[in-house]
Parts: structure tokens; sequence; C-alpha cells
């Protein structure tokens, strides 16, 4: 075992909770004080812990980078779906769009929407497109993703789209209607609801986006 | 498809290894083996940290979210492993009193009833925040002067805070300098009004939104001044907030008496309720401790219900558990977790493990769970007998006195829930008396297990070492089972009962009635000073503490009591509340510490609960939500409006 995989694991299990009582006799002490490493700026603290720079495949066929393509400097809305969806993902689609309408009307700067499919194994690029297409989604800063499977398994968890409930989370229809948004370089992050109000979304997604980037902003924001 | 802490791709037995390290652990936590046995089974350095025994790795199964990385194998990043600290070396912090300063001292502008909208120069947007008027009567009724009797100015702004010497400063948000910030003291009939400065930084470390709202719970509050989480305001702003400090009924069914003096409000707190970002505002440290006293509640011990005096013998306690990481020793948030947080290193006012030295005599605690996602159940633990019972008395639940003082065993503390507590260390004089949650919860889901672990072996919080002077004590034994308030009667018929269930219904999104929350769409309509009825149920697996604002509430049925197996019963349950259950609970007793006046009811897994209430007085943008800010922030909340006329949708 590594001496940092060493360190990890017992940092892990001083967490136990039947430490309380062993804590309180108070001979536990650390052998040497910790030192620390210097802290992140915050961007880089979300890029570390949740954005790997995992490779995906667009609809258009072409490779990017997950931090360094899609989200490096950049505002975006996540989401998940994939083609053949008929449960919470067309409604989610359709509101996108309106969110998307709005977006372009209220915010002076590029916000990207990135849709990773869920189904990677069925969900081609082509399929994408089609889906794309069949959906009437032409804006360039809307994005259908795929990759490989194991690419897209991981991306999904560490964006907190895992169900805690295994049964519930092997079955795909039932996936996470939540969207993720975010201002990369300033690292705020937020969750919202796809199956809201369009509008709603939209304001939402707006709490990422500075006042001067807003067309009519409000006396508060 | 099977992955290890790293997100590589394992084989499934290497999967099913890790599976049942996490399941050996969970075993052992069970199970309660002490340390003796642990070193016996191999378990246990002598050092006091459990081996590094592949079977029993907490973060085989899923990455832990102090680790720099993140993955979700559970839910949200995984098991908390912050990096040690050594408790019971600092004390615990008591937050001085937030001082008033002349109208004319105030930064800004001169108060105006109108939000204050004009353009301030040195930033280029409003020099207010606040978008509606101080509504009516604020200003024109002699109970509520304007500005207020009370004027003070607050900042909200980041600051180094230590929380544990083991660990670097945090750069937390704080109201004025320190998180918990400094302490409110008002008084019944004294009007007060706060500029508030959001003076927070753009850089966030991570997380964090420097827009802000800020709640005041329980506060009987204009709308406008409420903290509805819509009405946030922006860095460079200031916001002016009135609190009216009066009874309530006020200006309604109680006018010849100022209000009704049994619906007095005593321990109150405020806090960040920013829409979408409270969680990540209140975790970084948005939170203060706000006392309201009167002629009963005098803060003397000479007075009125000769409770233990302001500040020396009454003092508030804010409990939370953080994370940090452990690699830079630095809090974190696990920012994608939708369900609920958990961390491994317990605060009492803002400070890991800290130490109380108290007097023998009565002292007054003000216990307050803020979060984000635990529920706790307060014991006080002698390590040396750590099995023993030790009594104490509670005399209010959420803040508000009850009847008269009642003798537990334990508190029950759901997120934002309150108790005033009464110990007397005269008993332990020379001791050490520890503060332990014992109520065992396995993950952030809002889910206690229900059981709690044997004393000595859940989490200590505080320990209070009973070495000070003895001095005189003028408060009176509980044990004489002094009245405090009777409870105003809500037996007359509601005006309208309405039906909410909690529930994860579209997936995964949190709903109350299937529907999300929104800034603009009240979900129906409250007639001004009418009484009514809400019913809650509750789905499957999930707890959530309900807080409704602007009024309290009397629960009526379901009030769940203390978590614990029957082993822990002395056959009293009655006393304190219905024993908890996890289905076909019948819950009818409600008695003891449930006989009391509470704004936030705890609904446990498939569990139905009832509360009853006026709303009276003020009008205008409430909310009702789930006080697990998680769920909370991602949409277990609806907005409900006061207004001359209501409605009576039945299920909003």
């Amino acid at each position: 075992m590594s001496e940092v995989s060493r360190r990890k694991l017992f940092a892990g299990l001083a967490m136990v909770p039947v430490m309380g009582a062993i804590a309180a006799s108070g001979d536990d002490h650390p052998a040497t004080p910790h030192k620390f490493a210097p802290s992140l700026p915050g961007r880089e603290v979300m890029r570390q812990r949740y954005f790997p720079n995992l490779e995906l495949v667009t609809s258009e066929g072409k490779e990017v980078k997950f931090y360094d393509d899609l989200l490096k400097d950049k505002i975006v809305v996540l989401n998940l779906m994939y083609a053949n969806c008929e449960g919470v993902c067309p409604t989610i689609t359709s509101n996108l769009k309106v969110v998307q309408k709005y977006l372009r009307e209220q915010i002076k700067h590029d916000i990207f929407i990135y849709s990773l499919t869920l189904k990677p194994e069925e969900d081609t690029p082509a399929r994408l497109k089609e889906y794309a297409k069949m959906h009437h989604i032409t804006d360039k800063n809307w994005t259908f993703l795929t990759g490989k499977p194991e690419n897209v398994e991981f991306l999904r968890h560490k964006l907190g789209f895992a169900d805690p409930n295994l049964e519930i989370d092997k079955d795909k229809s039932k996936h996470s209607g939540m969207l993720r948004y975010g201002n990369e370089p300033m690292s705020i992050w937020g969750t919202c609801q796809g199956s809201g109000e369009p509008e709603w979304i939209a304001q939402e997604i707006g709490f990422a986006v500075p006042r001067e980037f807003k067309v009519h902003p409000q006396v508060n924001e | 498809m099977y992955f290890n802490a790293n997100g590589e791709k394992v084989s499934r037995a290497r999967w099913k290894e890790m599976y049942d390290a996490f399941k050996n652990r969970q075993e052992i936590v069970k199970a309660g083996l002490d340390r003796r046995e642990l070193l016996k089974m191999g378990l246990l350095t002598s050092a006091g940290m459990l081996v590094a025994k592949n079977g029993l790795s907490s973060r085989a199964f899923a990455d832990s979210w102090g680790s720099g990385s993140c993955y979700s194998g559970t839910s949200g990043c995984g098991t908390c492993a912050s990096p040690y600290t050594t408790p019971w070396v600092m004390n615990m912090p008591i937050p001085a009193v937030k001082q008033p300063i002349a109208v004319s001292a105030l930064t800004g502008p001169a108060p105006t009833i109108a939000p204050n909208n004009a353009i301030n120069p040195a930033t280029g947007i409003a020099y207010e925040g606040r978008t509606r008027a101080h509504q009516t009567p604020i200003g024109s009724n002699s109970n509520l002067p304007f500005p207020a009797t009370k004027v003070y100015q607050v900042s909200q702004q980041v600051a180094n805070v230590n929380m544990s010497n083991d660990l670097p400063l945090q750069r937390l948000w704080t109201y004025d300098g320190v998180s918990p910030g400094l302490t409110y003291v008002a008084h019944y009939g004294e009007p007060v009004m706060i500029r508030n400065y959001n003076n927070l930084p753009a850089t966030n470390g991570g997380f964090g939104i420097n827009s802000v709202s800020t709640h005041l719970h329980n506060g009987h509050t204009p709308s406008e001044s409420d903290g509805y989480p819509c009405d946030y305001f922006a860095a460079g702003q200031y916001y002016d907030q009135y609190y009216p400090n009066q009874l309530a009924g006020f200006l309604s069914d109680h006018i010849s008496t100022n209000g009704d003096p049994n619906e007095a409000l005593g321990t109150l707190w405020f806090h960040d309720h920013r829409e979408g970002y409270t969680a990540q505002n209140v975790y970084k440290g948005l939170v203060g401790h706000y006392l309201l006293f009167n002629n009963n509640d005098t803060g003397d011990e000479t007075t009125g219900f000769h409770l233990p005096s302001f500040p020396n013998y009454d003092i508030p306690m804010m409990f939370a558990d953080r994370c940090f990481d452990a690699k830079t020793g630095d809090l974190v948030f696990d920012t994608f977790n939708t369900d609920g947080i958990l961390g491994d290193k317990f605060m009492v006012n803002g400070v890991i493990q800290p130490v109380l030295h108290v007097s023998p005599r009565r002292y007054r605690f003000r216990w307050i769970n803020t979060g984000p996602s635990r529920f706790m159940q307060l014991y006080l633990t002698d390590l040396n007998n750590p099995t023993a019972s030790q009594p104490f008395w509670q005399i209010s639940n959420d803040g508000n006195l009850l009847p008269h003082p009642i003798q537990v065993p334990a508190v029950a503390l759901g997120v934002a829930e309150r108790s005033d507590v009464i110990i007397d260390f005269s008993q332990y004089s020379g001791k050490t008396i520890y503060i332990e949650n014992r109520l065992i919860q396995p993950n952030g889901q809002g889910g206690p297990s229900g059981n709690v672990s044997g004393g000595g072996q859940g989490f200590l919080m505080l320990k209070i070492i009973v070495d000070q002077p003895t001095v005189a004590d003028n408060s009176v034994a509980p044990s004489a089972n002094t009245s405090y308030y009777t409870l105003p009667s809500v037996s007359a018929a509601p005006r309208v009962t309405r039906n909410f269930n909690f529930d994860q219904g579209r997936n995964g999104q949190w709903t109350i009635n299937g529907g999300l929350f929104s800034c603009t769409t009240a979900r129906f309509t409250v007639q001004q000073n009418s009484l009514e009825q809400w019913n809650f149920s509750n789905g499957w697996g999930w707890s959530h503490p309900i807080h409704v604002h602007m009024e309290e509430h009397q629960v009526i049925q379901g009030a769940p009591g203390l978590y614990g197996s029957s082993s822990d019963d002395s056959s009293n349950y009655s006393k304190w509340g219905s024993q908890y259950c996890w289905s076909g609970c019948n819950s009818s007793g409600e008695t003891g510490v449930n006989l009391s006046r509470k704004d936030t009811v705890r609904l446990v897994p498939r569990s139905n609960a009832s509360i009853k209430m006026r709303f009276r007085d003020w009008m205008g943008r409430y909310v009702m939500h789930c006080h697990n800010v998680i769920h909370e922030d991602h949409a277990m909340m609806l907005r409900f409006d006061i207004a001359a006329t209501g409605d009576t949708n039945s299920n909003p």
C-alpha cells in the first residue's frame, strides 16, 4: 500500500462512531502535528473533487475533454438523458429549449447546455444527432454527449447523479431529473429541478451569472 | 460494472470484498464494541486508531469526501474523513452580545419605510436590496415606531476563524467576523431594526454565494423582513430588517393585552436562507443567536420565572457537524449531494469538541441543532459511569417555554429544532460531564436509524468541567414545577385543513404534493388571522424536519418523541412524547414536551403529523419547507401567502 493511500485509510478510519469514547480517553494524539497542503482556489477545489478531464464524444462525433473543453472558463448547465427515454426526459428537453430561449434574451454571455446520455451503448453520436434534430435543437451552445460507458458512468457518479437506493439507481427510467448549473471560474455551483417551470429554471441558472452579464438586472442582484 | 474508490474498474470479486469491508465496519459500530474488545481483537492500535485492515476500510466501498476527490458510490461523496483533531483543547466560545447604535451612526442613508433603491455611487447599484416597503402599520402604530426602539448594524463578511488548533484557520462567512455571530438580546415591546450589510467577497473557496437573505427563525416577522428566500440582496447592498418583538395577536385577537402573553417566544436564531444556496451559506458560517426576553423570562434569576441569569448562567449552544479536507484541512462541502450531508467533526458554537468550565449550580442551556442534515439526540454522560442515566429538565420546545419543566433522559433535535434545558451541576461538583449525541445516523438522507448507541459510545460534543467556584444560585429548582405559559387553545375548527405529502416524487427531485419550489408561485393563500390545520405525511425511508415560517404551531397528532429502543425506556415515554417507531405507530400520546408551541416538526419515515396554527398580524410571502437544508435547496419548499382573503385549497 502506498504511503498516500495508507494516510487516506487512517484518516478514513478515524471517524468510526465507536471512536467517540476512545477520543475521550485522550491518549490518541497523533505523533506529529498534521502538515497541511496550502489551500486551493475555489475552482481548483471543485475541479479536483468533481470534474475529471474524461474524454467524451459529441453528437457531431467530435472528441472532447470534459473539463478542458466543456467546463473551463464557462457558465454551463448539465443534465442526463437518453434518446429513447419516455419518462422525465422529454419534459426536461422541452423545458431546456424554453430555458435556452430565456437565457439568450436575458443573459449577455454564452451559457452552454450539456446533455449526457445514460445509455452510451445505444446512444451513438448519430443517434444523439437524430434526437436533437427530432426536438429541433439547433443552438450551437447545446451539446449532446456520449462516450465510453465507463467514462459516462464515472461522470454520472462524480456529478452526484447516482441514487443512494441501488434498486432505483439501476432503473434508468428513474434517473435524476436535477440540473447542475455553474459558473466555473467563480466556482458557483447549484442544482435546480429539470421538471420545474422553464422561466423559473432560467432565473435559477441566472443565480450563477454576474450582474454585468444580465440584460435587465434586478434591483437586488 | 464495478468501481473502487478511485473510480477504477474492478472485478466483481474485489467489489464484493469492498462491500464486505463496509458491512464489517457497520457490524462493529452496531455491536458497539468497546476499546478493550477492539484491542483484544487486534483491530485497534494503542494509539486509538482502528488498524488499516482491508476488511475495515470505510472508504473501500465509496470514496470519502474529505479526500479531495469525490465519487458518489452510495450517496454524495460517501463517508466524511476529516483530519485528526484533538478534542477538549479549546474553550467553547460564547458569542458576545450585539450592541445597538444610534440611527445617526448607521452607514449610508437614513432608514426609509419604502426600500431605498437609489443608486449608491460607490457601487453603481441600489443602496438597499429590499424590494417591498415595511408593511402597515409599521411607523404608524405606537407599538411599531420607525426606525425602531433599538437600531443595529451588522456586517456579513469573510473572516479567518479557528475551529480547532489542529486545523488551519478557516475562511468562514460570518456576521461581524465571528460564527456564530454576535448574540442579539431583544425584549418584548422593543422593536429593533437591523441594517444588514452584505460585505461578502466574490471568491468563495469552492462553495457559497455572496447573495444572501437573513431569516430570523421563529420570528413573528412581517414578510419583507422575514428573510424570505427570494428576498436576497447583493454584495455592497444593505437590507433594513424590522423585527417588531411583539406578541402574536397584538394587531388581531389580543389587541387589549398587546398580544397573547402565553405565546412568548424565547430562543430564536438567525441564519442565511438564500434560495438554492441556504445549505452552502449556512455551512460556511452564517448563523447566530437571537434571544427574546420579557417580564416573565427576564434573564434575571431574582425576578419573573427565576430562570438562571443571562449571560453567566444562561448559555446558548449551537450544535453542528462539518467535514474537512484531509489534505488541506479546509472546510469542504459536498456540492452535488442532494440527499443530505454528514460531517465527522462536531462543533459547539463553532469550535470542534470544546470545553466549558462551570460552577456547581443550575444553568440554562439553549440547545440548537443547526445541521445541515444530522439529527441528534443529546444526553449527559459521565464517562466514569457511562451507562447511568443523567436526567435533566427540559423547559422549552423549539425555544418556546413549556407549560412547566419536564424531567427528561435526553432531548431529540431534528435540524433547526431547539430545546432549552436546565442542568443542576451542584450534583456534579468536581466532576466532568459530557454532552453526547447518541443518535445513530448512517447517512445524510435525514434518516437516523432510530437506534441510539450506548452511553459513552456516541459522539461526545462538549466537555463540561464543574471546577469553578461555588456561587449563589437564586434560580428556582425545576422540580418545584413552576408554571410557565398556558398553551393557547387550538381546539376551534380550522378555517381550512390542508394536506401535504413530502416525497422524492419526480426523478430524485424533492417535492411537496408533487410540486417544486418557485419564488414566483404561491401555492396557496392563508386568510390572515385565521386558524388552519395542516396534515403532513411522509414517504418511505427519509426523515424531514418541517418548518413553517411566521407563527409557531401546536402538534395535535403524530409528534415523534425520543429515538431509541425500549431498553432506555423507563415506561415513561408518555411523559415526554410518543416513542419512535418505523411504521404503524399510533402517536396519539401528545403529552410531555410535545404539549408545546413549536416551529419545526420532525417527520420520521412513513409517518404522519398534524399541526394547527393561526397566521396573525402580518401579511405577505412566507415559506414552509424541509429544514434538512439540502432538501430545502432542492425544492422541498413551498411559498404561501397571507392575505385578507384566503383560499380553501386542501391539497395545494
